[in-house]
């Protein structure tokens, strides 16, 4: 698993308190892991404040997997 | 109007976690104020207050993770995890859990705050000054709200009748019981969670009541001897946090499922001061006309009062003008009622203070004892009621009368009897 994995799936347990072993890459945060419209909003801005991004809202709107952070982060990411 | 009657009892004072726990500590005369060392309180006046005692749950202490998930902690002030953990204690104890549509319908939530999430708007608005408004979370609007607190509460127990609360400073959880008592009394309720909380014993918190003046600086060195109601030595209040959640139902619905009835709920009065943002009126005439109020609506006379749990917050001010108040409504049954300022070992918990002084006024009548009045070495008037110095006084209690005063002068007095 890349860096930027680990550092997602380390925000996503903190914030959505699931289990780790639940946090794969098709896990979906609202039907898989429970989340609801503001969790999804506050982990936008976790992932914002990690991986010093600004993540528009339009691109916010596509990321509704784990794999979908992943991989915008890995593309995205400074820091 | 139906009868109404309290089956339930639940709260996170700053004796501790647990109405039994709490009462115990509360007639063994201890005191909850401590020095504040939960944040930097070393540039204010004031250094000391009333918090409920954190632990691992066991032995009174109050752990936040037994009420609610962390996950959920996180996104709100500590008001509404104080108000979770009082109300789920009040469920309990009433042995009252709606999991049919008819029962959850027929049962609400009046849980009111005197000012919400003050911590949190702070911390918010930092954030907001600092990183700018993309940093602002989602929770920081409704993990401060006030009425949040109902919110949580209906959404953990699925209670879907009335949903409201107070907003009435330091009335607020009686205004709350009183209302919901009427809620049941009408009938659009069966069940009420009716109460109380607080969570404002924090750094902006204490230096804006420290900014009007209100607490006591005097003491920072001796902090249980600061809340001292009626004494000479009096300088000021000693803020307190937490919550208190009472169960408020109607008689024919718990005699109707066999439920332990702690007290019944006879009267309930309101008025307003009209005269200061923050001061009492001189004549003590908005406190008068809110006791005989809620005589009024028991149907009872000043001589049927035996315990007063009086508002008594312990500033130079506020205490002799109740206690005027008071004289004036009981006139020579005075000498036959004890009267105590609870506040002197809880400290003054706000918005929820009502909630819990009911719960000791509930408690009073049950046990046939009256709380004590700490901390009154040197009464600062003569008067024939008894003050209840320093120890617990064993006596008859049917009749108890809890009174609340709040800024904004808003008053509200509540008259508990013992059921029969």
């Amino acid at each position: 698993m890349s860096d930027v994995a680990e550092r997602v799936k380390k925000i996503v347990v903190e914030h959505l308190g699931v289990e780790a072993d639940k946090v794969v890459a098709s896990a979906n945060f609202i039907d898989d892991l429970g989340a609801d419209s503001l969790d999804t909003v506050e982990l936008v801005m976790a992932f914002e404040e990690e991986f010093n991004v600004e993540i528009p809202d339009d691109a916010a709107e596509t990321i509704v997997t784990v794999g979908d952070a992943v991989k915008f982060l890995e593309k995205n990411a400074t820091a | 109007m139906r009868r109404v009657v309290v089956t339930g009892l639940g709260t996170v004072s700053p004796l501790a976690c647990g109405v039994e726990e709490t009462w115990t500590r509360l007639l063994a005369g201890q005191s909850a104020a401590r020095p504040l060392v939960h944040f930097d309180a070393s540039d204010l006046p004031c250094r000391i207050g009333c918090v409920p005692p954190k632990g691992d749950g066991s032995g009174g202490t109050y752990n936040p993770d037994d009420w609610m998930e962390p996950k959920e902690q996180r996104k709100v002030d500590e008001f509404i995890v104080y108000a979770m953990s009082a109300a789920t204690q009040a469920l309990r104890d009433a042995s009252w859990k709606p999991e049919t549509y008819e029962k959850q319908t027929t049962t609400g939530v009046m849980i009111g705050s005197g000012i919400g999430g003050i911590g949190g708007i702070y911390d918010g608005s930092i954030t907001l000054h600092e990183k700018g408004p993309r940093r602002l979370s989602p929770f920081f609007i409704p993990g401060r709200l006030a009425n949040l607190a109902s919110g949580y509460v209906s959404i953990e127990h699925g209670l879907k009748g009335p949903n409201h609360s107070v907003v009435t400073a330091c009335s607020t959880g009686a205004h709350a019981i009183g209302d919901a008592a009427r809620i049941v009394a009408l009938g659009d309720a069966e069940v009420m969670l009716a109460g109380g909380t607080e969570s404002a014993v924090n750094r902006v918190g204490i230096a804006g009541f420290c900014a009007c003046r209100a607490l006591s600086t005097s003491y920072n060195d001796t902090p249980e001897k600061a809340s001292r109601p009626y004494d000479k030595g009096r300088d000021g209040f000693v803020m307190g946090e937490g919550a208190a959640v009472v169960v408020v139902e109607a008689l024919d619905h718990a005699l109707a499922r066999g439920a332990k009835i702690y007290a019944e709920i006879v009267g309930y009065g309101m008025s307003g001061d009209a005269f200061h943002i923050t001061s009492p009126s001189e004549d003590g005439d908005g406190a008068y006309r809110c006791m005989a109020a809620a005589l009024k609506r028991a149907g009872m006379a000043a001589a049927d009062i035996d315990y007063i749990n009086a508002h008594g917050t312990s500033t130079p001010l506020g205490d002799e003008i109740e206690l005027r108040a008071i004289e004036r409504l009981l006139g020579a049954h005075g000498s036959k009622v004890s009267m105590s300022s609870t506040k002197s070992a809880v400290g003054h918990l706000l918005g929820a203070a009502g909630a819990l002084e009911a719960i000791f006024s509930i408690l009073a009548i049950r046990d046939g004892v009256a709380p004590p009045t700490l901390n009154l070495d040197n009464p600062s008037v003569e008067t024939s009621i008894d003050l209840v110095p320093h120890v617990a006084r064993k006596r008859k209690i049917d009749v108890a009368l809890s009174n609340s005063f709040g800024f904004g002068g808003t008053n509200a007095s509540l008259i508990f009897r013992r059921y029969q």
